[in-house]
């Protein structure tokens, strides 16, 4: 077992495969946001999540972020717990009627100063849910965002895109990518 | 002992022939069916209601045979099954909600879906005015010496999606779960009706972030099958492709999910990367990382094209290379193994009454797939295994998703060396008349059912089920006994969807 577990920390699969060929561009990107970051707050920037009624495509896509092709922590953005923690509140879904209340006191539990980043179709208008008696329909119906990243769901890349445009946007008042 | 034909002959049949009978039945067979669920000789596979009709889909097990019994409600009621069969209760308690159809004698009629915040009550049937103000929930009871309760949610502390959970526990022990669900409904049944078939299936593809590729393809069999209508082979082939990507993206997750949740981010760290490597041969093959909106009522919207397949053939070999290591790590690995082995027990008698799909089910002794058990084509033709444990602990979910990583593996070898030549899409006809019709497809979570009806080519009504209905539930009897700290491994492992439970 320990020498398997040694061999699978020690070969890096990645790093045997010809690069793909956006593994540039996100490096690039991905730079460039460490650097925004670091300029606009330091060290780090911490993201909660909130699901408001998405289908879960937006929040797979999210996670990807996670993994070792993007590895978002290594600009020191990373994904907190508790929106007591937070300083961007990443929202994905239509909001729907029976979420409304749990996002709105997320909100107001993410300390001050805060962004919220709208992710998806959904997030920015409903989607393809929009005049469902279910839902609200948009994350600015009832709480004030700073950014939209439109797809359904959007690439990680467009996240990392979205997040950059952020930092360095962040005082022109509402983004839409 | 009656046969599921005995029943459709005492039953009025109606319009609906493909590819399995629908019948209206009076009370009396309606609550007989009741016992028979009850009794074990059937599984329900579904039950959802209409203005002033509720529909109940019932397989034999034993001879794989489906019928739909559907009775009218003049009364704005129906003899409860969930009375009889618990798997039948949450269904019931949404058709309450959505179309305001009670059900006689249930021993729940507490709102489920329905939180009251909607501005309406009964949106698919008589609207009326919501109640003026919410009741409060009423939990079910847990009493004893030292009890205590833990509520979590309806927003998790990770990346997941919204639901409530409320434990009592003795100390460290869970004496009951109560999940409360319902935050995501979206109102996609009210969406569906009156929508074309172009905007149904967007939106079925919108249902399970994670099912985009089943939901879509369950939608369209159900769909054509409706119409009368065949699909070129080159499509028939390149949705069961699709089918297998989706298959294996969402089981390389789970299984590093899984590990993640016993502190083995290791395991978790190199899954991520395999799914990854799908997800980007998916995008560079159709276009879409997820493959949305590929699958569409008459085919396939994209065709692949040489680059699309080679990008997928070098997905698989890396996985073919990585994977057994750390399988291989996964079996040797024992502060793992400590976590997952008799970790949340799903015992078979339990699989079966609920007719739990999926890796749950086949992690508990249920052989049931719809790719082999209802042999829809592509599969009838290919060869592959359904792995099948009795254990039904964490351990024998993630061993059984291992075993379809490596079927899922094979398959998409087969349909790549055997994909036909030809057209992806064939033109949908109006279909003028009422048209309806039934589909199963099984995604990587379990069984999809889709029941549609069209009238001028529009959607009268359509309802779908997905396999969470059934295993919501036993996650929570999976849960007693164990530790608090050993409820997100039992819920990874069986990996519910919210948004497809609550539509
Ligand atoms: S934008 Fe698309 S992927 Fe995101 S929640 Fe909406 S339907 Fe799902």
């Amino acid at each position: 077992m320990r020498k398997l577990l040694f061999e699978s920390v020690f070969r890096q699969p990645l790093t045997e495969r010809a690069p793909l060929p956006d593994d540039a561009a996100v490096a690039e990107l991905a730079t460039a946001l460490g650097q925004a970051a670091r300029r606009r707050l330091g060290r780090s920037l911490s993201i909660r999540e909130v699901d408001a009624g998405s289908c879960n495509g937006c929040e797979l896509e999210i996670h990807a972020l996670n993994n070792a092709y993007y590895d978002i922590e290594r600009f020191g953005l990373r994904f907190v717990a508790s929106p007591r923690h937070a300083d961007v509140l990443m929202v994905t879904g239509p909001v729907t009627k029976n979420m409304r209340e749990a996002l709105e006191r997320t909100y107001h539990a993410t300390p001050n100063p805060k962004w919220v980043v709208a992710v998806g179709d959904c997030a920015r208008n409903g989607g393809c849910f929009a005049g469902s008696y279910a839902v609200v329909g948009g994350v600015s119906a009832v709480i004030p965002v700073d950014l939209h990243i439109p797809g359904c769901p959007p690439a990680p890349t467009a996240m990392l895109q979205g997040l950059l445009a952020l930092l360095e946007r962040a005082d022109a008042g509402a983004v839409t990518l | 002992m009656p046969s599921l034909i005995d029943l459709t002959l005492e039953g009025r049949k109606v319009g609906q022939r493909r590819p399995w009978p629908r019948v209206v039945v009076d009370a009396s067979v309606w609550t007989f069916a009741a016992a028979e669920l009850a009794h074990g000789r059937w599984s329900l596979l579904g039950l959802w209601g209409e203005p002033a009709t509720v529909h109940m889909a019932i397989m034999d097990g034993q001879t794989a045979e489906i019928a739909v019994v559907s009775l009218d409600c003049p009364n704005r009621s129906f003899p409860s099954v969930g009375r009889h069969h618990p798997p039948a209760r949450r269904l019931e308690r949404a058709i309450n909600d959505l179309f305001g159809l009670s059900a006689e004698g249930s021993p729940d009629a507490r709102p489920w879906l329905d939180h009251n915040r909607w501005g309406v009550r009964f949106p698919l049937g008589d609207r009326i005015d919501a109640l003026p103000k919410a009741a409060p929930y009423r939990f079910l009871a847990a009493e004893g010496d030292g009890l205590h309760q833990i509520a979590v949610g309806p927003v998790h502390a990770g990346i997941i999606e919204p639901g409530h959970f409320r434990f009592t526990a003795s100390g460290e022990t869970v004496v009951r779960l109560e999940q409360r669900l319902g935050y995501v409904h979206k109102g996609i049944d009210g969406l569906m009706t009156g929508a074309s078939l172009a905007r149904g299936v967007q939106l079925a593809a919108r249902t399970s972030g994670d099912s985009t590729v089943a939901y879509a393809y369950a939608f369209s069999r159900a769909a054509e099958a409706a119409l009368d209508l065949v699909i070129p082979d080159r499509a028939v082939f390149l949705r069961a492709l699709l089918a297998e990507l989706e298959r294996l993206a969402n089981h390389l997750g789970d299984i590093g999910a899984i590990c993640n949740d016993a502190s083995f981010a290791l395991m978790h760290a190199h899954c991520g990367v395999l799914r990854e490597s799908v997800l980007r041969a998916a995008g560079a093959a159709f276009g879409h990382r997820l493959m949305r909106d590929v699958i569409v009522p008459g085919g396939v919207s994209r065709d692949i094209g040489a680059d699309g397949v080679q990008a997928i053939r070098a997905a698989l070999d890396n996985i073919r290379l990585r994977f057994p290591a750390l399988v291989e790590l996964y079996d040797n690995t024992a502060s793992l193994q400590d976590r997952t082995v008799d970790t949340g027990t799903l015992k078979p008698p339990l699989a079966r009454q609920y007719a739990a799909g999926g890796y749950v089910g086949r992690a508990s002794g249920r052989t049931f797939d719809a790719r082999r058990t209802l042999a829809y084509p592509p599969y009838d033709s290919l060869r592959f295994d359904v792995p099948v444990l009795d254990e039904g602990d964490v351990n024998a979910r993630v061993w059984i998703r291992v075993r379809e990583v490596e079927q899922s593996l094979s398959l998409i070898d087969q349909i790549l060396s055997r994909l036909p030549q030809g057209p992806t899409r064939t033109e949908v006809p109006l279909g003028g008349e009422v048209r309806e019709s039934m589909a199963i497809v099984e995604g990587f979570r379990g069984d999809v059912l889709v029941w549609l009806r069209l009238r001028n080519g529009l959607i009268e009504r359509c309802h779908m089920r997905d396999p969470s209905w059934f295993q919501w539930p036993l996650l929570e009897a999976v849960i007693e006994n164990n530790i608090v700290a050993d409820f997100p491994l039992c819920n990874k492992s069986f990996n519910c969807s919210y948004s497809g439970h609550d539509l």
